[in-house]
């Protein structure tokens, strides 16, 4: 493990992906100790402000300080994308595996019915499902672990195919071990490596999508300062101040390079053949 | 290829529709508006609402209601729009051919510049340019489109006023002003799916230029350039095939968000549109065709994978 982290430090996709997640990381804990101001404190008289004095990245239609909001906003954002990454993962994880231990019948069927899902592009599922439960946070959460369980048990199970053949997978059938034992001590320690590659990257997509949910109105709900919702109002008021626009979409992007970059290389750290 | 593979591959196809269209069917079934109350209002009366669901069949069972609807979208009859009260199935065929245009001429677009930048990258790996087309790649696939469209419309149509910000023109109609309206769109489509494509087939490449066939053939003395188109791009494409096909998939996604930026009346903005106003036959209707639209481009991805990589019809 620490022989990975020596080799994810070395080289430099991997030391500013860790860099920039850890930032990232800061502020999602100690966001709002960290914000000078209070994210939802209206202004009259200082709105529309550039960045400088006291407002370090100017002010928004109302008066709002950016730089409080952003930090603010960390939680909302990051957090949820992480957390819906983290169960879509998990459940895609799981069916990609068995399918693949299963083989088959069984594996076909089961492959067959997650192209089928797959038919349904993401964001089209994630928006099905909310407007089917309803507006809210907690329903885009769920919205995208839903819409990305089938790729990760598609990916999950090429790899898991490829384990399937290797010796000690047979071995263990020939020892006479059950199903369980071989999917969860055999099988999955083998596929975590290239999952983990794929979630870290997943969570920059899950980062933009759960921005694209709130930009379209149907995820986080004003006055919360979610990045693509401080986006989708920005854009009425775009001609006045350009940094209130900015600023979000810079946000968003560092974020999701930061996972980007960090997945790249754990790839890299865990498969040093290349 | 042999044939019965492909047939069996048809076949897939369809059962994928069939449990598509279960879904599709499924997830706005438990949509929580009544389909009556849509219809006449908040202030209908319990009888008139009675009436109404009889006469709907919405007192079925769900199954019954699922073989009438799909009987009816079989035979081409996907029902009345709430919202317009005109038929759902010209409204829908009208707003596909626009996404359609929009998205082939992005994906075209992408694979003009993605497959040549990834195998740029790859020969050069480590040098100036591939760490150049690193940082830009990553940039790139790391902006939602409604930021890429934001910030291009900020940028193209409001600093330089080159070219409209929204808006759609039919191409028939004035093709100079329709192809105008189409750049700024397309160029937001295609951006993130070049820099998702060629950083898959920069790293596949990188990975097969160091593998065991790749050191065989150039100990065997073939020149540099057989030894990465004719055996390492090869077997690099095989992933990008299944990637690109994936990415149609997000297209078809993106563009709903596309559309609603630029203003397009397309398939996308139709099915924004339709959950808006609880429009549930046209919800269905839309969903059920972007995904058929994906499941035929799978398809096809799969018939290819199996042209270039002969091993797959024996799995």
């Amino acid at each position: 493990m620490s022989e990975v982290l020596a080799r994810l430090v070395r080289s430099p996709q991997g030391a500013i992906g860790l860099g920039i997640v850890s930032l990232v990381g800061i502020a999602v804990v100690a966001g709002p100790w960290l914000a000078p101001h209070d994210p939802n404190a209206i202004s009259i008289l200082a709105r529309y402000k550039p960045p400088g004095g006291q407002y370090l990245l100017g002010t928004d239609q109302l008066g709002r300080d950016l730089l409080s909001r952003l930090l603010h906003g960390a939680q909302s954002t990051v957090i949820m994308a992480a957390i819906a990454t983290l169960c879509g993962t998990v459940m895609g994880a799981l069916i990609g595996t068995t399918s693949a231990y299963v083989g088959g019948r069984t594996d076909d069927a089961v492959m067959r019915t997650i192209d089928a899902v797959m038919a349904i592009p993401s964001l089209l599922m994630s928006l099905l499902v909310v407007s089917m439960l309803g507006r809210s946070q907690a329903n885009a959460v769920l919205a995208i672990a839903i819409a990305f369980t089938p790729g990760m048990a598609r990916i999950t199970r090429s790899v898991a195919l490829a384990v399937r053949k290797q010796d000690y997978v047979s071995a263990a059938i020939a020892r006479g071990e059950g199903t369980a034992y071989i999917v969860m001590g055999e099988m999955v320690p083998n596929v975590v490596a290239p999952i983990i590659v794929e979630m870290t990257i997943r969570v920059a997509f899950s980062v933009m999508l759960f921005a694209t949910l709130s930009f379209l109105g149907l995820g986080a709900q004003p006055p919360t300062p979610e990045w693509g919702l401080m986006v989708s109002e920005a854009r009425k008021f775009m001609h006045l101040s350009t940094w209130m626009i900015l600023w979000p979409c810079c946000a968003i992007a560092l974020v999701a390079i930061g996972f980007n970059l960090l997945g790249d290389g754990l790839r890299d750290a865990l498969n040093p053949r290349t | 290829m042999s044939l019965a593979y492909a047939l069996r591959r048809c076949g897939l196809m369809v059962y994928t529709l069939l449990v598509v269209s279960i879904i599709v069917f499924g997830v706005t079934q438990i949509l929580p508006a009544d389909a009556a109350v849509v219809l006449l209002g908040e202030n209908a009366t319990p009888e008139q609402l009675a009436a109404l669901r009889d006469r709907l069949g919405l007192n079925d069972p769900a199954w019954q209601q699922y073989a009438r609807w799909l009987g009816g979208v079989l035979t081409g009859d996907f029902g009345i729009s709430v919202r317009t009260g005109q038929p759902v199935l010209p409204t829908i065929l009208d707003a596909l051919s626009r996404s359609l245009l929009l998205a082939l001429l992005s994906i075209g677009f992408m694979l003009v510049i993605a497959v040549p930048l990834g195998i740029a990258a790859a020969t050069r790996r480590g040098q100036l340019g591939d760490i150049a087309f690193g940082i830009v790649s990553y940039v790139g696939v790391s902006l939602p489109e409604f930021v890429t469209a934001t910030l291009i419309i900020l940028l193209l149509a409001d600093t330089f006023k080159l070219l409209p910000a929204t808006g759609y023109v039919p191409l028939g109609e004035d093709f100079v002003a329709g192809l105008k309206h189409l750049v700024l769109p397309v160029v937001t489509v295609s951006l993130i799916m070049v820099a998702h494509v060629s950083r898959m087939i920069r790293s596949e490449l990188v990975d097969a230029l160091h593998s065991d066939y790749v050191r065989a053939a150039r100990m065997k003395g073939l020149p540099e350039t057989r030894v990465v188109y004719g055996h390492a791009l090869r077997n690099a494409l095989l992933p990008t095939i299944t990637i690109v096909a994936l990415d149609v998939g997000y297209v078809l996604g993106g563009i709903i968000v596309v559309e609603e930026i630029f203003a397009i009346p397309g398939i996308g903005r139709q099915i924004i549109i339709a959950i808006q106003s609880r429009d549930l036959l046209m919800i269905q209707a839309g969903a059920l065709t972007l995904a058929t639209t994906y499941a035929v481009m799978n398809f096809l991805a799969d018939l290819a994978y199996a042209v270039v990589d002969k091993r797959i019809q024996y799995e």
